[in-house]
């Protein structure tokens, strides 16, 4: 006779179904995924002089320099928008996103040593780095809102209009490509170490091909496609429309984002909760 | 059947030896291409049995091979086997570290490891910071640490240094505190890997004591892997025999510890000390040989207690010709149990010899009158030269002693009555 089902709260197999996402698991460590962000926030500025006053710096020096190099030596169209805000509102939306990919990305090898001994829901780990960075861009975007009104005051040529509400879409838009792109390095990562080298380096290269420092607009033929490719590129269009009133925006091209997004991050948790079932074998 | 608390079914785990490396890319190929048409992991076929000790032919080993067993709701199992022999990777399956090649575990409750105790622990934040962050790696919720943090703390003993960044602490302080948060888990199921022996004497006590406590209250179901049969036979109930990736035997825990104290000795009788690699010291001078001698100088394998011992030692120097100089010997004596309960040295006997020239490649240690009870003892073998280290081999090899009429009565020391045979006496005045 063949034994009854039990109740058996916990089955270890070797392999899971692919949609099985533990998503469960994962609210179920929730407290874990908010201490591990207070962890990076409070330990980013410990034994600093400055303190938070970093998170600030980074962005006004790439800003001064963006504005020096590519608005005066290069005269580069900011598509009528004040130099500074056009800079520091692509370096802004840029950074997070960047610090998203590079941050997910090596956390199977960062964090060998934790995920060798204990069991926890490995999700956690890139949702807490795109949650600490989220801290850390809010702090930004208050300075870059802070420079925004302060040209307006001055009474520079930027109509604000409703597609600015567009904006925490765009922030879950950026924050799940870094995800779903970080997960799917990070699970390559394990086994071949190479891609650890080509991905600051590729992130980096990105940049210039996305609306950080030149609007979408001043791009015609040819390789205006490649710039759209980039699905940061709609997001970085997006939010200037709305905050600026100038620039380039497309349902079509934030629609394009978004699917990229949910499939980036399908298959990045995918892909994410395969490895981490045996990553420890090979890293 | 509603009390079984883990069910392992034909769990197996294979491994890869050798580097990961330019291979990898053309087995996972082909792997893949073999999983596309249906058909079986073709590197699931090979594989040998886990014998560290002999090279196989072939790359892949299983370091588990279809384990099947249950733990019942409430045993204290006990886990022992040689290095290798498959242990620290049960327990990483079982706590989910990593996955097994095939077969299933099915458990019912939550499944905590003190595989590593202070795992997450963050330098730069306080010890209340990390209480929470190591309680919350460990599954628990922050309701739950609040709950228990008092407790936590009392614990661990570090009350003064709490809202202090852990850097600060001493090493002690820091394992203090991380087992603290670990022993106060409340997990329906503990797999508890050797953490016992953390901290001064004080606290390893009260670790012990704790471990006890979970053990001995019979609600919770714990994995016990040790090396200490002390121990062992202390907490557990029954016991599991691993040897070579297989469970060798599941009983009672007296009988398993039984089994492999024997399995042990056969280990040390067989490995020639010449050959043992395992050595510590700068190998300037090596042991070769331990020979158990009676009073008539005749080799012997059994030693009969309340007789005269004497213990050969041969050595061999890397250099010939050396003549050393300030040469200590020393042979610790362990028990079954593995405690040393007997120290043998030129320190003691304030022997050191100044000099030995070339020709001398033996030293004899003589024993008057045995006086251990009878039982298996394994020994650990030291030597220095100038002071230095040149030799030092544990676990070197193992005799017996037999009982051979100590007190010229007949009569015999009971089991469980004592370690040790003294001669006395009683009158009355």
């Amino acid at each position: 006779m063949k034994e009854k089902e039990e109740d058996w709260t916990l089955v270890i197999k070797p392999k899971s179904s692919l949609f099985d996402l533990e998503l469960k698991e994962v609210w179920r460590y929730r407290d874990l995924l908010l201490l591990f962000v207070r962890r990076d926030f409070v330990t980013f500025y410990k034994q600093t002089v400055l303190g938070p006053t970093w998170f600030f710096l980074q962005p006004v020096l790439t800003t001064i320099i963006f504005t020096f190099v590519f608005g005066r030596v290069a005269n580069l169209s900011t598509d009528g928008i004040p130099h500074v805000v056009f800079y520091l509102s692509g370096i802004v939306l840029w950074n997070y996103f960047a610090e998203c990919i590079n941050k997910t990305s090596n956390i199977f090898i960062s964090n060998a040593n934790i995920f060798g001994k204990v069991y926890f829901p490995r999700l956690i780990m890139p949702l807490s780095v795109v949650v600490s960075n989220m801290m850390k861009f809010g702090v930004q975007f208050l300075l870059f809102i802070g420079v925004w009104i302060f040209y307006m005051v001055q009474g520079a040529d930027i109509q604000p209009n409703a597609y600015a509400l567009l904006f925490p879409f765009l922030l879950f838009l950026m924050a799940g490509i870094g995800l779903g792109l970080g997960m799917i390095i990070s699970s390559m990562t394990t086994k071949y170490r190479d891609l650890t080298f080509l991905i600051t380096f590729g992130v980096q290269l990105a940049m210039y091909a996305s609306p950080v420092i030149y609007p979408l607009s001043t791009l015609e033929g040819k390789l205006r496609w490649v710039i759209l490719a980039n699905p940061m590129s709609a997001i970085i269009e997006t939010f200037r429309y709305g905050f600026f009133g100038e620039g380039t925006f497309h349902w079509a091209y934030l629609g394009y984002s978004t699917l990229f997004c949910f499939i980036v991050m399908y298959f990045g948790t995918l892909i994410f909760n395969r490895v981490q079932r045996t990553f420890m074998d090979t890293v | 059947m509603s009390d079984i608390a883990i069910k392992v079914e034909d769990l197996s785990k294979q491994y890869r030896l050798g580097v990961v490396g330019t291979g990898t890319l053309a087995h996972d190929l082909n792997r893949w291409w073999h999983r596309v048409r249906g058909n079986e992991d073709p590197y699931l076929k090979i594989g040998e049995t886990n014998d560290r000790a002999t090279k196989g032919s072939s790359e892949y080993v299983w370091a588990l091979k279809d384990i099947n067993f249950e733990v019942k709701q409430g045993e204290v199992l006990g886990i022992v086997g040689k290095n290798g022999a498959g242990k620290s990777t049960l327990l990483k399956l079982l706590s989910r570290v990593t996955s097994p090649t095939t077969g299933t575990i099915k458990a019912k409750g939550r499944i905590a490891s003190l595989l590593e105790v202070g795992t997450g622990f963050h330098e730069e934040l306080t010890g209340r910071e990390n209480v929470f962050l190591n309680g919350a790696i460990m599954g628990m919720t922050k309701a739950e640490v609040r709950a228990k943090f008092d407790e936590i703390v009392a614990f661990s003993g570090t009350e003064r240094y709490i809202d202090t960044p852990v850097k600060r602490y001493s090493s002690g302080m820091r394992v203090r505190l991380a087992f603290a948060v670990a022993a106060h888990l409340d997990p329906e199921i503990l797999i508890v890997d050797e953490v016992l022996a953390v901290g001064d004497a004080e606290f390893q006590k009260k670790a012990i004591g704790k471990m006890q406590e979970v053990a001995k209250g019979g609600e919770r179901t714990v994995l016990f892997v040790s090396h200490n049969m002390a121990s062992m036979l202390n907490l557990c109930d029954n016991g599991l025999f691993m040897k070579d990736g297989q469970i060798y035997e599941q009983s009672t825990i007296k009988n398993i510890v039984d089994l492999y104290l024997k399995d042990n000795e056969s280990l040390f009788s067989t490995s020639c000390l010449k050959d043992r690699i395992d050595r510590k010291g700068n190998q300037l001078v090596t042991y070769t040989e331990v020979k158990f001698l009676d009073e008539n100088y005749t080799p012997v394998t059994t030693l009969l207690n309340g007789h005269k011992v004497i213990i050969e030692l041969s050595f061999m120097r890397k250099k010939t010709l050396e003549t050393l100089k300030k040469v200590h010997f020393s042979i610790g004596v362990n028990d079954s149990m593995d405690n040393r309960i007997l120290l043998l040295s030129t320190d003691l006997t304030q022997q050191t010899f100044s000099s030995l020239p070339p020709e001398v490649n033996k030293v004899y240690i003589e024993v008057p009158k045995l006086q251990l009870r009878e039982g298996a003892y394994s020994f650990t073998l030291n030597m220095r030269v100038m002071g230095e280290t040149v030799d030092w081999v544990p676990n070197a090899g193992s005799f017996n002693v037999v009982n051979g009429d100590f007190f010229c009565t007949g009569a015999s020391l009971p089991e469980g009555q004592g370690y040790f045979l003294v001669d006395h006496s009683f009158t009355i005045h």
